[in-house]
């Protein structure tokens, strides 16, 4: 069968806010929900300068390791409430933040299990499109030594980039930091998916 | 558990490159290394289908604002979302945003010196329905300068967001116009090399869809991802 040729990518530009900013997108889950995690971090250039229009995007599933759609077929509960969505456009600063809950493992290919993660496009001015990267866990230690997409990354600083860091002592929610790099020295692993 | 079925990967070439010196800010922002390819698992065959999300029928009409009329020409912009088999992409959220008829943003950092709207924000939301299909009314866009070389201009476009079934069908793109003089200049447009993909990215005027003394059609399809093989096709 002859295929149709896709839509290609166009940059979202830098009034992206226009459409894509909306009160509380932020959040997957309250503040308030037992668990609940503050994931944030800034978006860099290959400068060094931060980047204020950009939006970052993730996808995730629940706490039982289960996908809020038909194609994941597993036993585990949905949770209603739980989307696994979130969108984050950034501050002047660079600045991006969720409130979520951390993933459980879900199955990855030939009977393995993930790690724990959360998936991110990452879309900003100056971007001819997405780049899609990972939010690992640095308090998952046993479970990320088991992940096949994290143990394809022979560069350990380069497989460190995937790696939200727990903030130790805060007394407030979980909190996880995870920055992303466009380019340069400490650049970000992006995924080919 | 069968291992998930990918999605297409030959149609991802179509996209354009993250470095296109043209357009000067992609310099920075692209990744020097190679991304890393992952074999699709149920992370990437997944994905947001906003079944919970209110949205009013107003939200595809942006010609209107509190029942004050925007100014310009009035458009319909109408098709399809389908996938590359030609199956169309049902109940799939599609946002977009643009400038008003005279080529300003409804946005902060928009600076060009054109009259702003009160009756136009710019902004609107749909969910394609069982067929695939969605219709927006709205203003058609003006062209706008933009600082990317001496005497820089955009042609007229809207920018569209769409999710589609899984985490890897998710696109943002931008719909231009027919016969925009402005084309052969504009380097977002071009950082497409291929110019049978760039035509794809140029919405056609319809006159069948017209409604007489109100407002002109401008009919464009989406084609998103589909998949790489048949589900009987390579399945264990
Ligand atoms: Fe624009």
């Amino acid at each position: 069968m002859s295929k149709l040729g896709i839509t290609a990518s166009q940059t979202v530009g830098p009034f992206l806010t226009i459409a894509l900013k909306a009160d509380g997108q932020e959040y997957i889950v309250p503040e308030t929900v037992e668990g609940a995690l503050k994931l944030s971090g800034r978006v860099y250039d290959g400068e060094g300068q931060v980047v204020p229009d950009a939006v970052i995007e993730i996808w995730q599933a629940n706490i039982f390791g289960k996908y809020d759609h038909p194609e994941d077929t597993s036993d585990f509960e949905i949770i209603n409430d739980f989307s696994g969505f979130g969108r984050s456009c950034t501050d002047k600063d660079g600045h991006f933040f969720f409130i979520t809950l951390k993933p459980g493992r879900v199955p990855g290919r030939g009977n393995t299990l993930q790690a724990p993660h959360v998936s991110v496009n990452v879309f900003a001015r100056g971007m001819l499109k997405q780049q899609v990267t990972r939010i690992y866990f640095s308090d998952e230690v046993k479970a990320n030594t088991e992940d096949s997409v994290l143990n394809s990354i022979d560069d350990d600083s380069a497989r460190n980039t995937l790696i939200a860091q727990r903030k130790e002592g805060n007394d407030g929610i979980l909190e996880y930091t995870f920055d992303i790099h466009l380019q340069g020295k400490m650049e970000t692993v992006f995924f080919d998916v | 558990m069968s291992e998930p079925l990918e999605y297409s990967r030959k149609s991802k070439n179509d996209h354009p490159p993250a470095r296109y010196e043209g357009y000067k800010s992609t310099v920075h922002r692209s990744p020097q290394r190679k991304p890393i390819k992952i074999e699709h698992t149920l992370t990437e065959v997944t994905g947001p289908l906003f079944k919970n999300e209110k949205i009013d029928a107003g939200e595809s009409d942006l010609s209107i604002v509190d029942g004050q009329e925007a100014q310009g020409q009035r458009i319909y912009v109408s098709g399809k979302v389908l996938d590359e088999d030609g199956k169309p992409v049902p109940n799939t959220l599609i946002e977009i945003w643009q400038c008003n008829a005279a080529g300003r943003y409804k946005h902060a950092v928009d600076q060009h010196p054109a009259p702003l709207d009160p009756n136009f924000t710019g902004k609107g939301r749909i969910v394609s329905n069982e067929k695939g299909e969605y219709k927006f009314t709205t203003i058609k866009p003006g062209a706008y300068p933009w600082g990317n070389h001496y005497n820089a201009w955009r042609p007229a476009h809207i920018h569209f967001s769409l999710f589609g079934p899984a985490f890897a069908t998710r696109l943002i793109t931008q719909m231009y116009f027919p016969d925009d003089p402005l084309f052969a200049f504009d380097p977002i447009f071009n950082s497409i090399s291929d110019e049978a993909v760039r035509k794809r990215m140029i919405s056609k005027f319809d006159l069948d869809t017209t409604e007489p003394d109100f407002a002109l059609s401008f009919k464009f399809d989406f084609v998103l991802r589909g998949r790489e093989a048949t589900p009987f096709e390579g399945q264990d």
